[in-house]
């Protein structure tokens, strides 16, 4: 601190001087347990230090001793926020390890749960960055059609939010008549609720004050800070696994990708509004071009499926006997490494797995979105105001359960 | 006097009303009681996934409002910390700093199996159930509880509030 003397009086010139702030782990707007060592210069950020390792829970290790049917519910936990997404992506890594088909009828039941996690995902950003913001009623009125996709995604495998309902080479439970039609009313009706948030906050004053020109990355920045998914394509880089490497049925799929030009909170924010008609499209194509069939494959690990179709259910069938099957039968496990990227509503979300011909995964390691655009905010967060920050943390749509893993 | 105690009306047990003097006549323990179990205020802290759950029982489909139940971002302001998520190691002094940070009296909801008994993750890095540092009043299951389960969980904290003795006092 450098002294300086004011009628003999030493007084601080303040000219060094840095206000430390240490925002989080419990702050509303850090969205779970986000720590961010701020160094001030007024309301000026000039040092933005983000700090993980709040939900350390040790996903990598525990899978190691797991097989890899097992591992499944622990990618529900990842993202919690869009756990379809992550099932279907950590089973096209492991087919793709295990040489697994999949049925054109599981295919498609996989595109149309990424979709509507991708919806509910969106829907939850949408509303607690409002939130963040100061847009309140927008929380409300999201909130109210997320339930919807929730209540479908119970109906369709019992479980609103940790879903575990992809299986190796398939999916769990076939879609009831039931469902479809309750999706085709979501579908339908889902671009008018659209319409609605953006009359609530398009045309609001405050709502673009805080987020045009907030939090600006050009393209080149954003490749270089590893940036996926929405946060990407708001800076004008096209980049979408869905297209450049399909997976599922996505290349059946007639989509666009969203791009916005320049770069900031409202770019983004447009992006995401966009991929909402989007997967609401996909969603339209899925519903009425799902073919019949079964939905697990021939060659699908034979395991903890008591009711596969065609097959009748006897006592030793079940689980038990099955598992010690698969692990016993190692020929199935082939040796190696692979890595396998999928677009979740986040980003891009990389399954790496070395194999050592096991049943279970030698190593498992997740590349997870949320952890480098985290990454990224020591860089976006420089030189901004502090209110800003919290704008940035939100259109950034990070989640610390796959951030930390 | 006597004239009077006939006229009382006993609307609950124990609570009379005064009919003349719009007044009611009943135990301190049970009108504080009352007014504390139909203002639980609890902290917004969602640690992992239950927290999602934990909105949408805040929002529009349920609505935590109508019970009085309004989330305080401050734990000063707070009197009850619903442990939504996993509790990691890292993390429990912090969960133990903001609950010390609330005033009394304070409750402790435990929602779902991670904040319950460690659940899912046996890791090292995982505290296993928030019991091991914190007086939990309420542990509700599922992984995550439905919106309803933490509705559930609430009610029963309620009932718990409703059946103390004598804790306003601070020599009790």
């Amino acid at each position: 601190m450098t002294k300086t003397t004011i009628l003999d009086v030493q007084v601080a010139d303040g000219a060094d001087d840095k206000y430390r702030l240490k925002m989080g782990p419990q702050h509303p707007a850090t969205h779970g347990v986000l720590r961010v060592d701020l160094e001030l210069d007024g309301e000026t950020i000039d040092k933005c230090d983000p700090q993980v390792g709040y939900l350390h829970r040790g996903f990598e290790k525990l899978a190691e001793h797991r097989t890899y049917a097992q591992n499944i519910v622990l990618t529900d936990r990842l993202d919690y926020i869009s756990a379809m997404a992550n099932n279907v992506g950590y089973c096209v890594a492991v087919e793709k390890l295990l040489a697994i088909e999949v049925p054109p009828r599981a295919q498609f039941i996989r595109v149309m749960v990424c979709e509507m996690a991708r919806i509910s995902s969106h829907l939850l950003w949408l509303a607690t960055h409002a939130l963040d913001i100061g847009a309140m009623t927008v929380f409300l009125y999201c909130f109210r059609e997320r339930e919807v996709l929730l209540e479908l995604f119970a109906e369709l495998c019992g479980s609103r939010l940790t879903n575990t309902y992809t299986r190796l080479g398939g999916v769990r439970q076939d879609v009831t008549h039931s469902i479809m039609l309750k999706l085709q009313r979501f579908v339908d009706e889902f671009p008018g609720h659209i319409a609605e948030y953006e009359t609530l906050i398009d045309t609001n004053r405050i709502w673009l004050k805080r987020t045009i020109g907030i939090g600006q990355i050009s393209a080149d920045k954003a490749v270089d800070l590893c940036l996926t998914g929405p946060s990407l394509r708001g800076s004008g880089v096209a980049y979408d696994i869905r297209q450049h490497i399909p997976y599922a049925a996505y290349n059946q799929m007639d989509f666009e990708v969203p791009v916005g030009e320049t770069g900031d909170t409202y770019a983004r924010y447009r992006c995401r509004m966009e991929e909402f008609r989007q997967s609401n499209t996909i969603l339209r194509q899925c519903i009425e071009r799902m073919p019949p069939g079964p939905i697990l494959g021939k060659d699908a690990p034979d395991l903890i499926m008591p009711a596969k179709p065609g097959r009748k259910l006897e006592f030793d069938a079940v689980a038990g006997n099955a598992l010690i099957k698969l692990i016993d039968n190692r020929d199935l496990y082939m040796a190696g490494d692979v890595y396998v990227a999928t677009e979740v509503p986040k980003g891009e979300l990389g399954f790496y797995f070395i194999s050592d011909g096991m049943g279970r995964p030698y190593r498992m390691h997740i590349r997870s979105p949320s952890f480098l655009h985290i990454g990224a905010l020591a860089t976006i967060g420089q030189g901004v105001m502090i209110a800003d920050l919290i704008a940035i943390i939100g259109t950034l749509d990070v989640v610390l359960g796959e951030c930390d893993r | 006097m006597g004239k009077m105690t006939n006229n009382l009306v006993q609307i609950e047990e124990g609570i009379k009303f005064i009919p003349g003097a719009s007044a009611f006549v009943a135990p301190l323990n049970k009108l504080i009681n009352w007014g504390r179990a139909g203002s639980i205020w609890p902290a917004t802290f969602g640690l992992a996934c239950c927290a999602i759950e934990m909105m949408v029982a805040g929002a529009s489909t349920n609505d935590l409002d109508r019970f009085g139940i309004i989330f305080r971002a401050s734990p000063r302001q707070a009197d009850c910390l619903i442990l939504a998520g996993t509790i990691t190691k890292k993390m429990a002094p912090i969960v133990r700093r903001v609950y010390d940070q609330m005033p009394e009296p304070r409750y402790v909801i435990a929602m779902g199996s991670c904040a319950c008994t460690g659940g899912l993750f046996d890791t090292y890095a995982v505290v296993q159930g928030a019991d091991e540092f914190l007086p939990v009043d309420v542990y509700i299951p599922g992984c995550p509880p439905r919106p309803e389960a933490l509705l559930e969980g609430i009610m029963k904290l309620q009932e718990k509030i409703m059946q103390e003795q004598g804790r306003w006092s601070q020599f009790a």
